[in-house]
């Protein structure tokens, strides 16, 4: 069973059909944060979507990107979150019972199995069973939720979700950067805050799916790093309200792939067995919005790059707004030099172009 | 971003070519200065696995973590670092001048001459920053010693990091930020973040276009990062295999890190040859005098015992700092733009500063009105520039910083096309102590004469309490310091398992560590 074909009175085929015979690839919690980091991106939300291997088809094209991670991070990442949950969470268990207040001596764990393809759909049935009947204090591990990704289901596996004594739930999330100082570098921290939201936006759908009132699910999720130079856990609770409301709007954004999917024409396909130039003629048929922040965060960005050389937007966003707007770099200095004519929303930018060269010209 | 450096982007990408940003060198460029390029243990909390150090540019030290998971490795790298930085930072002890404080009254001293600390990146002070955090507080008695140099290096290097944090000072500077502050490229912000691909743009190699060399420095296969992150195909095909055994071979892993770190080395040189090419600015010296002035001060307050930086500021002190960091932003950004025409044109574009000529002048007037009467010439400043100041403003022009010059009137003259306006002022100060005004104090007639909002005024710091009165609603007076609060002064650090890593061993292996 692969995610995406269990899908309940909605049909997927369009988007299927765009990624020929390969497997589909996965969606999780980083992914869907990605997705929403440039919403704006069709190419992006179909490609994901249809479940295609985009390093794959990038290196394919001839844009591959170097989105390698190193063994010495992984192994890190791995033993620490392997050390925190040895011994069913007794350690993960003494930091939690400080931030979210778990006073009762006994806390049961479950643990829901091991990451394996093959046992997803039996995971979720039981994270749904323990979830429907749990009041008490509890650490569920390895749990598996789903969550509706532009009219696709998607698994999502949080690192923990943890009990209260009140029945509130909280969703934990095990990283293994370093706060230093009760600091830590705010990237990844926003990054973790915003996978956490997706986790708690599945568990709050899910337990509305049970019949259980959706506020259950806190939006103060935890955090668990370690503490300064050391191993030592720590814990910190982050408020995701903000990050919430935004995955949900762009969720709701997202709904229409496979509008979008079934829009394009016929030839478009995402078949690995198909030759380069037929991909990249497929590619140019799927608007994207580059921005140079794709380059961290979207396998694909390097095409993407390519392909909008000259355009404003390949200088980032910062540039392109203090350009006013204008779509391509040749416009602006046209503009600038006043040898093109603005459109009427283009006169305003295009005067403070023209005082901008006009000074560049005096000085240099 | 200003729409004069977006513009700026934009000639970069259609002429293939750099553009300035800058007509002057805004920072001090040390004749003797310390490179530093930092590598780190990928995953790790900051563990140095690397670096590459040295005031000689054909000579570079290569100092290397033998297991970098080993706490005695790591300190001996530590140590190894410290014997040169603090050697490097000791040798501008020699010479001291006095400075005259409190209005002549009395005489401070402060040395001639200051260190400076080159490394690529901001990442790279990041880096500094945290290791200075995890040597400074490290005991050197007891069970976990480490050698006296280490909390040392800890403290000078947490002297560092946080005047990088200072407009303006030029003790610990770094390439890209340095680079890109006085050039534009034709590529994105997080394009430039790469020094070897901003290098690629200002001074491509020879036979290469900047989108030739652009492509080639983000290869990590070709162009090796240059840190603190390793670039992870090196750590998983070359790095992992070597680290694999107890006692890794110290001439193959060094052969290998220096293959990383070289290119880096050389390009930083190079990146300090072109900032060279620029004429320095005329209030850069002014502003190494304050980096004098601290370097001065932190000598003596090592000197004199005094303890290390604490983990966080107290209540008053981090306003303070606050304080005086906005201060020195502001004053950046004011000299900045004095100093360097190209600079002044943001001003000039929003309206914050503006050129014209001068079409009248009465440099005699006398205004009575007061108590005695004060020499004030009033002139007219004709400009087609837009003016984004009213009636009573008081405007500074860098060519006569000390005067001031107050808006009486803005009368816009539309009657033709280009829009022009008329700005009649009133000048105080900059003339001399007489009744009538110094030869050349007072702008005359056809001069052209750039006028602005910006001031270098002098802007007192803030009032705060002493430390002991911090109200209760800042948590009350600071506990004083002291070595054994600290958790990690004496403890060891669990993060140290044996050399069984990198493969992923047992839980419990992490908790091992091998001085127990």
């Amino acid at each position: 069973m692969t995610a995406g074909s269990s899908t309940a009175g909605f049909s997927t085929a369009g988007l299927d059909r765009l990624r020929g015979d390969s497997p589909a690839k996965r969606h999780n919690a980083r992914t869907i944060a990605a997705l929403t980091g440039n919403p704006g991106c069709s190419r992006r939300a179909v490609l994901d979507a249809a479940g295609v291997d985009k390093p794959r088809l990038a290196q394919h094209i001839g844009f591959p990107m170097g989105f390698g991670q190193s063994r010495f991070a992984l192994a890190r990442g791995n033993g620490f979150e392997a050390m925190l949950k040895a011994d069913n969470c007794a350690l993960l268990l003494s930091v939690l019972r400080d931030v979210l207040g778990l006073d009762t001596p006994s806390v049961s764990y479950d643990d829901l199995g091991d990451d394996d393809d093959a046992t997803l759909g039996a995971r979720h049935g039981r994270t749904r069973k323990l979830l429907a009947a749990a009041a008490n204090a509890a650490l569920v591990d390895h749990p598996l939720l789903t969550l509706d990704v532009a009219g696709r289901q998607v698994f999502l596996e949080p690192d923990l979700i943890a009990f209260q004594v009140e029945g509130k739930l909280h969703v934990v999330e095990i990283k293994s950067f370093a706060i230093v100082d009760g600091q830590a570098d705010s990237a990844k921290v926003s990054a973790a805050a915003v996978q956490a939201a997706v986790y708690v936006l599945a568990l709050r759908r899910l337990l509305a799916e049970l019949g259980h009132d959706p506020a259950l699910v806190s939006h103060d999720v935890v955090l668990v790093c370690p503490k300064d130079f050391s191993l030592t856990p720590a814990a910190e609770v982050i408020d995701v309200r903000k990050q919430l409301a935004t995955l949900t709007r762009q969720l709701t954004r997202l709904a229409s792939v496979s509008d979008l999917a079934a829009a394009l024409p016929p030839g478009v396909s995402f078949d690995m067995a198909m030759p380069p130039a037929d991909l990249v003629a497929s590619l140019h048929a799927v608007e994207a919005r580059y921005a140079p922040e794709c380059l961290s965060t979207c396998e694909l960005a390097v095409f993407c790059r390519h392909e909008s050389a000259g355009h404003t937007a390949a200088l980032g966003r910062p540039v392109r707004d203090a350009l006013g707007g204008v779509e391509t770099i040749a416009e602006v200095l046209e503009l600038a030099a006043g040898t093109r004519t603005p459109t009427e929303e283009q006169v305003e930018a295009a005067a403070l172009l023209q005082a901008a060269a006009r000074l560049r010209a005096e000085i240099l | 971003m200003s729409t004069l450096t977006a513009l700026a982007r934009a000639q970069a990408f259609a002429e293939a070519r750099a553009q300035p940003l800058a007509t002057v060198r805004h920072l001090h460029l040390h004749e003797r200065p310390l490179i530093l390029i930092p590598y780190a243990m990928a995953g790790e909390a900051n563990a140095p696995l690397a670096a590459m150090v040295g005031t000689d540019r054909d000579n570079p030290r290569l100092l290397v973590v033998a297991q970098p998971r080993n706490r005695d490795d790591r300190f001996a790298f530590a140590a190894e670092l410290a014997a040169i930085l603090i050697g490097y930072v000791d040798s501008f002890t020699g010479q001291t001048e006095a400075v005259a404080v409190d209005r002549g009254r009395d005489v401070r001293y402060r040395f001639t001459d200051a260190p400076q600390l080159w490394v690529p990146n901001p990442g790279g002070v990041d880096f500094l920053k945290l290791f200075g955090r995890s040597t400074r507080f490290r005991t050197t008695e007891g069970e976990y010693a480490v050698p006296a140099s280490v909390p040392l290096l800890g403290r000078w290097l947490t002297f560092f990091a946080s005047s990088a944090e200072m407009a303006g000072s030029s003790l610990l500077l770094n390439g890209v930020q340095a680079l890109s502050s006085h050039w534009a490229t034709g590529q994105s912000g997080a394009e430039d973040a790469q020094l070897a691909a901003l290098m690629g743009w200002l001074a491509p190699p020879p036979g290469m276009t900047v989108f030739e060399a652009a492509a080639a420095a983000e290869d990590p296969s070709l162009t090796p990062p240059a840190g603190p992150a390793t670039d992870p195909s090196f750590d998983n095909h070359i790095l992992a295999p070597l680290l694999s055994s107890a006692s890794p071979a110290v001439s193959e892993l060094s052969a290998a890190l220096r293959g990383q770190l070289l290119p880096t080395w050389d390009l930083l040189w190079r990146a300090l040859d072109l900032l060279r090419t620029l004429p320095v600015a005329g209030r850069v010296a002014g502003r190494w005098d304050s980096d004098r002035d601290a370097y001065s001060a932190f000598v003596q307050h090592l000197e004199e015992g005094g303890p290390p930086q604490p983990r966080r500021d107290g209540a008053v002190a981090a306003a303070a700092r606050l304080s005086r960091l906005e201060n020195a932003a502001t004053r950046y950004a004011v000299q900045r733009a004095f100093d360097d025409p190209l600079v002044m044109a943001e001003y000039r574009l929003s309206g914050a500063a503006f050129a014209g000529e001068v079409t009248l002048a009465k440099a005699d007037r006398i205004d009575d009105t007061g108590k005695r009467p004060v020499l004030r010439p009033r002139i007219m400043v004709v400009t087609t520039e837009p003016v984004g100041v009213a009636a009573g403003a008081v405007l500074t022009s860098p060519s006569r910083p000390s005067q001031k010059a107050k808006v009486i009137s803005v009368t816009r003259l539309d009657a033709s096309a280009a829009s022009k306006s008329e700005v009649l002022l009133e000048l105080s100060g900059g003339m001399g102590r007489k009744m009538v005004a110094e030869p050349g104090s007072v702008p005359e007639v056809g001069e052209r004469l750039l006028l602005t909002t910006l001031s270098e005024a002098y802007r007192p710091g803030g009032a705060f309490p002493e430390p002991d009165q911090t109200p209760w609603t800042h948590g009350g007076p600071p506990v004083p310091f002291s070595v054994s609060d600290l958790p990690d002064a004496s403890l060891p650090d669990p993060s140290l398992p044996g050399p069984s890593l990198p493969d992923p061993s047992p839980p419990g292996a992490f908790l091992q560590d091998p001085d127990q």
